[in-house]
């Protein structure tokens, strides 16, 4: 089992939108064991999207567990998900694979409520908040062809944000 | 070979400056690194990473027009150019009270002691004139934890400003 070949920006892959997968079978399980190992081989990475392998279909993996002080689920698949409910939102720092020797914050949902597939197809639903909701927002991301650089908000002005009303 | 240096602009703040400034380095043949620009209390700032094949005062030789048309002040030093090896930083520090002498000093001596390496400080003073409050944000490195850094902000603290420490923990994704 192969550790995939990660795209790097500026590659036009990268804003390509992911197909919706169809078929569940061996050759999606290999693709996603690939895409852990993959994800496992990248320093500090806790998750990975197919977009990023040149893969365009709606298949990431999450799993922010290294982070042992932190709340999670452990390895979630993600396969057609759909975030169903948002709440909250929070400043965070991000970094990607698929951007080298670059963080910069992003606003994301604080909580989420995601709905996926696993890899037999039997429907999940999971409510995630913090860390992990960032993760899986990032992922999604990048299944719609967007990156973090896309969300990027000034870092002098983050703190003190208007809120603005509606 | 090109070799890289930090120019330093400083002027009374006006539009167009970073348009002009640039511009004048994009002609004469210079690539451009890493940048802070801002306005502070009504200066504009550039601090500007500059690659260039000839000499500093060559480079300056070549935004004199612009800097003595603009009544901008600039100063040129050759560095080492280490691009492609950002540090993270793991810890975001916000200090703000009534503003008065001394409270940089203070917390950046407190926080030092306790194994902070400042990545990026920027502050600002707000309020009104008659009552003028200091803000100030740090994002740096925990070296010896966030625990330390913590107890020297409580200290701190003791004298009248108000500090908040958040742990930044990167996603890398």
């Amino acid at each position: 089992m192969p550790v995939l070949d990660i795209l790097v920006y500026p590659d036009e892959r990268l804003k390509q939108i992911a197909r919706p997968v169809e078929s569940f079978n061996r050759e999606l399980e290999d693709f996603i064991a690939d895409l852990e190992i993959t994800m496992h081989a990248g320093p500090a990475c806790v998750g990975l999207a197919a977009t990023q392998v040149g893969y365009p279909q709606r298949i990431a993996i999450v799993d922010v567990s290294v982070k042992t002080s932190i709340k999670n689920h452990g390895r979630i698949i993600l396969i057609n998900p759909e975030i169903t409910a948002r709440e909250g939102e929070a400043v965070g720092r991000e970094g990607c694979m698929s951007v080298p020797d670059y963080t910069g914050n992003v606003i994301r949902a604080e909580r989420i409520t995601l709905e996926t597939l696993d890899v037999s197809g039997n429907r999940k639903l999971y409510k995630l908040e913090g860390f992990e909701a960032r993760a899986v927002q990032h992922e999604i991301d990048h299944l719609d062809g967007m990156l973090f650089l896309d969300r990027l908000v000034s870092r002098r002005n983050d703190l003190f944000r208007r809120k603005t009303y509606k | 070979m090109n070799n890289w240096f930090m120019l330093t602009v400083v002027g009374k703040d006006r539009p167009g400056i970073v348009a002009h400034v640039t511009t004048a380095l994009y002609e004469g043949g210079c690539n451009l690194g890493e940048a802070s620009m801002m306005r502070l209390g009504g200066n504009f700032t550039i601090m500007l990473m500059v690659s260039y094949k000839g000499s500093a005062s060559a480079l300056q030789e070549m935004i004199e027009s612009v800097t003595s048309s603009l009544d901008l002040h600039a100063h040129i030093d050759r560095i080492e150019g280490e691009l492609h090896h950002h540090i993270d930083p793991d810890v975001r520090i916000t200090v703000f009270g009534a503003d008065r002498a001394g409270i940089v000093a203070k917390v950046t001596s407190a926080l030092t002691e306790a194994g902070l390496n400042i990545l990026n400080l920027e502050s600002d003073v707000g309020g009104s004139e008659a009552r003028p409050i200091y803000i100030m944000h740090i994002e740096g490195c925990a070296t010896e934890g966030i625990g330390p850094l913590q107890s020297a902000l409580d200290v701190v603290t003791l004298e009248g400003v108000e500090a908040k420490l958040v742990p930044v923990e990167t996603l890398m994704g």
